[in-house]
Parts: structure tokens; sequence; C-alpha cells
């Protein structure tokens, strides 16, 4: 098992450097810089804010510069905001958007599970017909539009909730944009238990468990850890969109996390920001595929841990 | 004389054996599916109403209406009788005269002007200027022109939908970012479906070391998080409409490029494809007569699920702003505007988001129906 996670770690090295490359000249391809501002600086000032941050040296030195600054963790300066470097900044960010994103992940999955549970075993029935169709309009209205008729509804006609803001993390603030976060992925996960329990209740081993007489429980429980493979697969993929989803989810609450430094970062030409928030979802998603894939291999003995 | 009764009775033969195609048995399966023959009724229609619906709209989709901010949808048609008033006082307070009375019969206003010195013939183009009154005429004056008696047609506009924070009128305005959500979902995919297909059948028919190396840059560009991607090429492509889907169309393969890969390592295994290779026929043509049209069933079910995704990537995009820019619109554009004015206009998000979850929805169940229809497990 722990040679099966090293070697899958050492296998992400070349992954994640490649990304940090294609990442790092794509982004300098892009024509203007941190410093073409609406009224241009004068030149001399320009010139020695280019030497201070080492952006008038030529590019593979940059790389090569930003490279070794990444083997020690540091990402380098903001150029946008002065006086942060890109680590105090992700690191500000980083706990609220991992608790934004991890509660709507357990949301989820609890959530999308029991619907599509509910929806398999009452198959073609009234409460299965009714899961269905939340599911398809949980799919088909995007998050972008839930989230301001959420707010709408329980912040101003109803005045249960904030509108907005993070309130350093109160559980008040918090339900919102949970919610509107998970709502699509619990539409993805119950659509997906509900598939693969279908299946399972027909296989023959639910067959003779039934057959037994066993209680109910006992045989959906039974079933569950055979159902819940596509379910757990599905995660990985799931935590990418959690991470693409925050990105709108942060700017409608004004939770203030990394999701919105990509955007603000990438239009304001903040390399080592746009950067380092690049590294670190690349490194969140990696590590999350391999807790996948380890959840998957101990859930499922058919995959043998190679 | 006996061929030729040969060959009257082989021909119906092949008729039969041709009406057993995969594609029109899959064609007799979709047609007998109701919700997807009833959404692809729903798409032929909206896309109609889009390509169609600016076109015959009484209102420009860029031309602002300043008497008509943020009006509410409604079937009554524009302005309203209290309107008048308003418009007609707000017209009038710049040219220092006392409205003595006003009415309205039909389509037309009568109102008695006046002033404690001769009131300029000029001013009727106060009237003119709001965007209800058109044609204002003096049609009579006393007094040595210190009562002017005026007449103005009215316009009476009809927004079903009402009109945006601009006063643009709406549903000319959903229809137009219709055309433009439409046109990028489709050719976005259309992109993504050449790349995908050429990168997955090469891989899958190569096979080997090339194989590996093609296959694992596709994981790379996986793991690398796409929106930053698409952001990059946006930012980097400046805010372009053609780029933009290519740009979409650009990250959106590399789940085609697997499936079309998977197929091909199948198919080329098949008898059909050793005997071409027997007969000398060059790779190239292989994969594109023999690998590509076999391996189109997936692709296509593949297809009709991506087309709502790249929608839905779009919207996400203007709805942070890098999409498509002022005064053109998309759907995504609107839902964010809309979103923004959700307090006193509820309706500016609530309308373009139905079209678009019609659309999406209607595109979800013709997914869905291809894929019971082309489904071998279930002929």
């Amino acid at each position: 098992m722990i040679r099966f996670i090293l070697k899958r770690l050492t296998s992400a090295i070349p992954t994640l450097f490649v990304i940090v490359t294609v990442a790092f000249f794509l982004m300098r391809l892009a024509p203007g810089g941190p410093f073409s501002l609406e009224r241009p600086l004068p030149p001399q000032i320009l010139a020695n804010l280019m030497a201070h941050y080492k952006l008038d040296q030529p590019l593979w030195a940059q790389y090569l510069d930003y490279l070794k600054g990444l083997m020690t963790g540091d990402l380098g300066p903001s150029y946008v905001y002065r006086d942060f470097t890109v680590d105090e900044l992700l690191l500000q960010g980083l706990p609220v958007s991992i608790q934004l994103g991890l509660s709507a992940l357990v949301l989820a999955t609890l959530i999308g599970c029991a619907l599509g549970t509910i929806a398999a075993l009452r198959q073609n029935r009234p409460a299965d017909y009714s899961v269905m169709a939340v599911a398809l309009i949980g799919i088909t209205i995007p998050n972008f539009v839930m989230a301001p008729v959420l707010t709408l509804l329980f912040a101003i006609h109803l005045g249960w909730l904030p509108a907005g803001g993070w309130g350093e993390g109160a559980l008040v603030n918090k339900i919102l944009p949970v919610f509107a976060l998970a709502l699509p992925q619990i539409a993805v996960i119950a659509r997906l238990t509900r598939g693969s329990m279908i299946e399972v209740m027909r296989s023959n081993h639910i067959r003779t468990a039934r057959a037994y007489g066993l209680p109910a429980h006992v045989v959906v429980g039974r079933a569950l850890r055979g159902a819940l493979l596509p379910v757990i697969s599905y995660l990985g993929p799931a935590a990418a969109a959690l991470l693409t989803g925050s990105v709108v989810i942060e700017s409608i609450f004004g939770v203030p996390g990394i999701g919105r430094h990509f955007v603000q970062g990438a239009l304001n030409r903040d390399y080592t920001l746009v950067m380092g928030t690049v590294v670190t979802v690349a490194v969140f998603v990696v590590l999350f595929n391999l807790i996948v894939d380890v959840l998957y291999a101990w859930l499922d003995p058919k995959v043998r841990l190679e | 004389m006996s061929n030729a009764t040969a060959d009257a009775a082989i021909i119906p033969a092949r008729d039969l054996e041709k009406g057993r195609s995969l594609w029109s048995d899959a064609m007799r399966r979709l047609r007998a599916n109701k919700a997807a023959v009833a959404a692809i009724f729903t798409l032929a229609l909206m896309a109609l109403a889009c390509v169609i619906g600016p076109m015959i709209s009484p209102h420009p989709f860029d031309k602002v209406y300043q008497s008509y901010v943020k009006a509410r949808p409604s079937l009554e048609p524009y302005p309203t009788a209290e309107q008048i008033q308003d418009d007609l006082e707000r017209a009038l307070r710049r040219a220092r005269v006392t409205i003595d009375s006003f009415s309205v019969e039909g389509d037309t206003l009568a109102v008695t002007l006046s002033a404690d010195e001769k009131i300029d013939p000029r001013m009727t183009r106060y009237i003119d200027r709001v965007d209800a009154f058109a044609n204002a005429r003096i049609t009579g004056e006393e007094n040595d022109g210190r009562i002017l008696h005026i007449e103005a047609d009215v316009a009476r506009t009809l927004f079903l939908a009402g009109t945006d924070q601009n006063g643009r009128d709406l549903l000319t305005r959903i229809l137009i970012g219709g055309r433009v959500s439409l046109a990028i979902g489709l050719l976005a995919t259309f992109v993504a479906l050449l790349i995908g297909v050429a990168w997955g059948a090469v891989a899958g028919y190569a096979g080997g070391r090339i194989d590996q190396l093609m296959m694992r840059f596709v994981d790379v560009l996986y793991s690398l998080p796409f929106i930053f991607f698409v952001i990059m090429l946006v930012v980097f492509f400046g805010r372009n409409f053609i780029l933009m889907f290519i740009a979409v169309g650009a990250v959106e393969w590399l789940d085609m490029a697997r499936i079309v890969r998977g197929q091909t390592l199948s198919i080329k295994r098949q008898e059909y494809v050793e005997a071409a290779r027997a007969l000398g026929v060059s790779q190239w043509h292989i994969i594109w007569r023999h690998i590509v049209p076999n391996a189109l069933g997936p692709v296509v079910i593949y297809m009709t699920l991506l087309v709502p995704k790249v929608i839905l990537l779009e919207s996400f995009l203007s709805f942070l702003g890098l999409g498509v820019q002022e005064p053109m619109t998309s759907w995504g554009v609107l839902i964010s505007e809309g979103a923004r004015n959700i307090q006193d206009a509820p309706y500016l998000l609530i309308y373009p988001s139905i079209f678009l979850a019609i659309t999406l929805l209607c595109l979800n169940f013709i997914g869905d129906g291809l894929r019971d229809a082309l489904d071998p497990k279930d002929r």
C-alpha cells in the first residue's frame, strides 16, 4: 500500500512539472505585463521595477529562478498586491477555500448518495421521478444562476441568512455558499448512484442476500459497497469541478478564498500569483486523485495496487 | 433472362438489409423515445427563434430606449397612462412651460401649454426626444403664441420580456444571445471533435510508444486546472468571439480523444481492417475510412453531452467578464447582468435562465435518448 502511494506520488512529479512549465510560458506569451497600466509608468521607474522583480532577465533564466523558488516553497512576491508574497496571499485564502470545498464535497456526497439510493430502491415510482427531476434541474441550472436565486430567497426575502461575506467563518455565512457549490454535484452524484445501485441490486450476490431473508438495511449496505465505486471514481473530477465552481461562488458571496485570485491574477498579469494558484490547485487535484485511487482499491478487491 | 429475375429478387433483399443498419436502427429507436423527440423539436424551435427572431423583432438588439429602463415584462404595450404624464412632464421641464391640460385619444396625444412669454415652436423637439412620442406638431396657438396646442403620436412599443438596465429589449437580446451561445456550443464541440477524433484515432491505431506518449500528454492536460487554461487562452487571444470557442474546444477534446482511442483499439483488430491492410491500403486511409466511421457511435453521444457543457462553460466565462463583449451578448452575459440586478428586476435573471435551462434540458434528453438508441446491449 505504502509503495503504491509512493509510486503514485513520484509519478505526479513530472505531471506537476509539465503543468508548471506550460502555465509559466503560456502566461508569459500573453501580451501585456503586470506594470502595463492605463497611464504608462515613466521608463526609468518601469526599468527599475522590472529589474527589481528580475523581469528584465531572459525568460529561461526567470523560469529556472521560478523552479528554484518552487523547490523551497517560495512562490515569489505578488506584482499587484504589493507588500504581499504569494505564499502569504495563498495561506490567507487557502483555509477558507478548503473549508468551503470540503464541506461542499461532503455535503454533495452524503445527499447525492442518499437521494440516489432512495431513487434506485423506489425505481419508476414517484420518489424516483421526483429525485431525478430535481437532479436534472441541478445539472441544467448553472450554479451562478442558483447562487443569486438562493441569495434572493433566503437572504433578502426571508432574511434568514447573510447575503454575503465570510464573517470569520461563522456557520450562517457558510450555509449558502456551500449549498450553492454542492448543488450541481449533488445532482450528478445522485444520478450516478441511482444508475449503479439499480445495476447492483440486480446482481447475483444481492439476490442471494435477499433470498437468505437478510434485513433490508443489510442488503442495501452490501449493495452500496459495490454501487459506490463509480461515485468514488467521480470524486476526483468532482473535486476539480468544486475548485472551478468556487471561482464563481467565491466572487458571488464575497468569500475571501483563493478562487478569486485565478481570474483577477490573470487579468492583472500578476504572474507569480496566478502561477501560485495553479500550482496549489494542481497539487490538490493530484492529491485528491491519489486519495480516490486508494479508496477505490480499498473498496474494490478486484483492483490490485500495483 | 434468369439473371434478370435473380437481380430482381436480390434488390428487395438488399433494401431489407439496409433497413437494419446501425444508424437506421438507432434512428427508429430514437423516434420511439418520446422525450428525445420532444427535445429535438423544442431545440429546433429554439434555434429557429434565435436565428429568425432578432430579424423580425421590432427592436434592434442594441437600441437603447432611454424612457424604458428596466420596464417590466408585460403583454400590454408601453407607455402606460401614468408613464405618459411622467414622460411629458420630464420632457417639458427644461422648456419652462406649464402643462395646462393633456389628453390621450387612441394613439394621439393632445397637449395645451402656456408660458409668460411667446413659446418657441422648436420646443416640440423636447417631446420628440422621448421614446414614447413621435411626430410632435403645433395645431394652433392663442394669445400671441403664449398658449400652444400640440399634438403628438404616441408610439406604442411592446416589451414582452421587459427591458434591461440600459433600456434595451430583453427578448431580442435573449434571442441574439442565444445565437452566440448556440453557435459557440456547436462550433466548440466541432473543434473538440476534430482534435479529439484525430488524436484518439492516431494514438489508438499507432499503439506502442506513440500511443503512450500521446495519452500521457492527455493525462497531463487532464490534471491541469482547465478553467485556468481557458482563462489563459482567452487572455492570450484577447476577447475575440471566434477565438473563444477555439479555446473552449481546445480544452474539451480530452474526453473525446480517450473515447476514440478506446474504440480504435478494439476496431483495429477487426478482420476488415486487417483485410484492408493486407490489400495495401495506406495507414491514413485505414484510419479515415475504417476506424473513424466505426468509432462514431459513442462520439455522437458524447457530442450531444458536450454541447451543453460548452454552452455552460461559455456562460461561465461570460459571467466572469471574460466572454462576449458589449453590445453583443450571450446567455451567460445576460444571466450575470440579471444576477447583478436581482433585487429590483428579477426577471432580468429569470428569463435568460429559462432559455438556457430549456436548451440544456433538451440537449441532455437528446444525449440520453441517443445513448439508449445506440447502446448495443439493448438491441
